[in-house]
C-alpha cells in the first residue's frame, strides 16, 4: 500500500438508484466522509451496496466524481468502488495469495505480523477472516468503500481497534464510505450522517443523540 | 475371410437365455427382471430400425440423406446433453450451446478425417461417414454434458466465492477461472482414461468389431488409433467451446454473476 498517493477527491453519488423494494435513492457521500446505513434485517441494506458495486441489475446510476458506473466495464468499476461483504470468501489455500503486499503498519494495526501471509485460509477464525478481508480490499487501492458490517464477527476490543484503523485510513485516503452498521454506539463514533432504510426509502436519523 | 452369417434363430437362442435370466431373477424375487426385459426389447427394436435406415442409406448413397441423418443424430445428442444437466442454462441456451459446440467440433473433425485422412469415394460414403460421426458424437456428447454440468453446478455452489472475487475487481474470466479448469478436466477425463487403458485393460469396440469382421489386427489397430485421436479432438474442442460459451453466459454485459439464468433442479 503506497502511503504517498494523494488522497481521493471524488465523491460517491447515487442518482435515483432502485433495487428490490428500494425506490429512487438519491445520496451523495463526500470524499473522506463515512455515512452509516442501518435498517431491519431484510430491509435491503446489503442489496443496496450490491447495486452500488454493480453486482446486481438495478435502476438508476451511480457516480464516482465524474465517472458514471455504466460508462466503465464492471470489473473496473468494482476495482474503484469496492464492496467488503459481511462474510468473506477465499479461493486459494494460502492467505498470502489473496493479499497484494500489505504494509507492516496496517498488519500491525489489525493485530497481525508478516507471518500471517504464510498461514492457511482453512485455519483462520471468523474474526481473523473478517480483518484480513478488510485488509485484502484496502490493499487494492480502491477509490470508494462499501462496508457491510465490517466488525460483526469481532469481540468488542478488536472491533474498536479495527474501527479506529478504518476511520484513520478513510480520513487519510479521502475515500467516500458507506458503512452498514447496527451498533448505535459505533455509528455515533464513526459517522457524521446516519440513514435508516425504512419503507422503501432512506430516512435521516438524528445523529446528535448518539454522540 | 468373411464373417460367419448370423441368422434370426441363432439370435433367438441368445434372447432365450436373457429371458431365462429374467425368470431366475423373478423367481428369486430380486426385482429388475421387468426392466431387463424392457431394455432387451428396446435393443432389438432400436437396432433393427437403425439397421433398416442404414441399409437404405447405404443403398442410396446421397449426400442429402447422409446430411439429414447426421442432423438427426446431432439434435438427439443436443437434447441428451441438455437432459443430463442438473442446473441447465435457461432460455434454450443449454441446448444451443451443447448442440453448436458438438456441431463445430464433431462435424469439422469428421469431415476433415473423411476428406484428408481416410479419403473414401465419394467422401461422404455412408459406410464410413455415419459410424465415424456416431462415435464422434457419442463421445463428444458425454464430454460436453459432463463439462457443462460441472460448470453450472460448481458455479452454483461457489457463487459466494465468485462474487467475492468480482467485488475485489477481478474480471469475470479470472473469477471463474478455477471452475472453468475443473469443468474442462471433467469433460476430458473419460477420453484420457480410455486412451490410457486402450488395449491393456479393454479392447476398444470398433477394433474388436473389425477383427471379428475379418480385418487383419494391424489394420484394425491403425483404425482404432485414428478413431481415438479424432474422438479426442472432437471431445476436446467441443468441451472447449461449450465451457467458453457456457461460462460467458453465466455473466452479463456488466460482468455480474447471473445465476438466475440457471434452472432450479426439480
Amino acid at each position: 500500500m503506497s502511503a504517498t498517493a494523494p488522497p481521493a477527491t471524488d465523491s460517491l453519488r447515487l442518482d435515483r438508484l432502485g433495487i428490490g423494494e428500494l425506490e429512487s435513492v438519491d445520496l451523495a457521500v463526500e470524499p473522506g466522509e463515512i455515512l452509516c446505513l442501518s435498517g431491519a434485517s431484510g430491509a435491503g441494506k446489503s442489496r443496496l451496496l450490491r447495486a452500488v458495486a454493480d453486482l446486481e441489475p438495478h435502476r438508476g446510476e451511480v457516480w464516482l466524481g465524474e465517472l458514471a458506473q455504466s460508462a466503465v466495464p464492471g470489473h473496473r468499476w468494482r476495482r474503484r468502488v469496492m464492496l467488503v461483504p459481511a462474510e468473506s470468501h477465499w479461493w486459494a489455500d494460502g492467505v498470502g495469495e489473496h493479499l497484494a503486499d500489505p504494509g507492516d503498519r496496517d498488519l500491525e494495526a489489525l493485530g497481525f505480523d508478516r507471518e500471517v501471509l504464510g498461514w492457511q485460509v482453512s485455519r483462520l477464525s471468523s474474526g481473523e477472516k473478517q480483518r484480513l478481508a478488510l485488509l485484502r480490499a484496502l490493499c487494492r487501492e480502491p477509490a470508494a468503500l462499501l462496508l457491510d458490517e465490517p466488525t460483526a464477527n469481532l469481540d468488542d476490543a478488536t472491533a474498536r481497534r479495527v474501527e479506529a484503523w478504518l476511520v484513520e485510513r478513510v480520513r487519510e485516503r479521502g475515500w467516500p464510505v458507506i458503512w452498514v452498521a447496527h451498533d448505535r454506539a459505533q455509528i455515533g463514533r464513526v459517522a457524521r450522517r446516519h440513514l435508516r432504510i425504512h419503507g422503501g426509502g432512506l430516512v435521516e436519523e438524528e445523529q446528535a443523540a448518539w454522540t | 475371410m468373411d464373417v460367419i452369417e448370423l441368422s434370426w434363430w441363432q439370435l433367438a437362442l441368445a434372447a432365450l437365455m436373457v429371458v431365462a435370466l429374467a425368470g431366475c431373477m423373478a423367481a428369486a424375487r430380486l426385482g429388475m427382471s421387468r426392466s431387463l426385459l424392457v431394455a432387451a426389447a428396446r435393443t432389438v427394436i432400436q437396432l433393427a430400425l437403425v439397421g433398416l435406415v442404414l441399409e437404405a442409406l447405404f443403398a442410396a448413397e446421397r449426400l442429402h440423406w447422409v446430411a439429414l441423418m447426421a442432423l438427426g443424430m446431432l439434435l438427439i445428442a443436443g437434447r441428451e446433453v441438455m437432459a443430463r444437466q442438473k442446473r441447465r442454462l435457461l432460455g434454450g441456451w443449454a441446448f444451443g450451446i451443447g448442440t453448436v459446440a458438438m456441431f463445430l467440433s464433431s462435424f469439422t473433425v469428421t469431415v476433415l478425417t473423411l476428406t484428408v485422412i481416410i479419403g473414401p469415394e465419394p467422401w461422404y460414403r455412408p459406410q464410413y461417414a455415419i459410424p465415424l460421426l456416431g462415435m464422434m458424437l457419442g463421445n463428444t456428447m458425454t464430454g460436453v454434458a459432463l463439462a457443462l454440468d460441472r460448470l453450472t453446478e460448481t458455479a452454483w455452489r461457489q457463487r459466494a466465492v465468485i462474487e467475492n472475487r468480482l467485488m475485489l475487481g477481478q474480471r469475470w474470466k479470472e473469477a471463474i477461472g478455477d471452475i472453468r479448469r475443473e469443468a474442462m478436466r471433467s469433460g476430458l477425463m473419460p477420453m484420457i482414461n480410455a486412451m490410457a487403458a486402450a488395449g491393456v485393460v479393454s479392447l476398444p469396440g470398433m477394433m474388436t468389431g473389425q477383427i471379428l469382421a475379418g480385418s487383419p489386427p494391424a489394420l484394425a489397430v491403425k483404425y482404432q488409433i485414428l478413431i481415438m485421436f479424432t474422438i479426442t479432438l472432437g471431445t476436446g474442442f467441443g468441451t472447449l467451446a461449450a465451457v467458453a460459451a457456457g461460462s460467458r453466459r453465466l455473466f452479463d454485459g456488466r460482468e455480474r454473476l447471473r445465476l438466475d439464468r440457471l434452472a432450479v433442479p426439480k
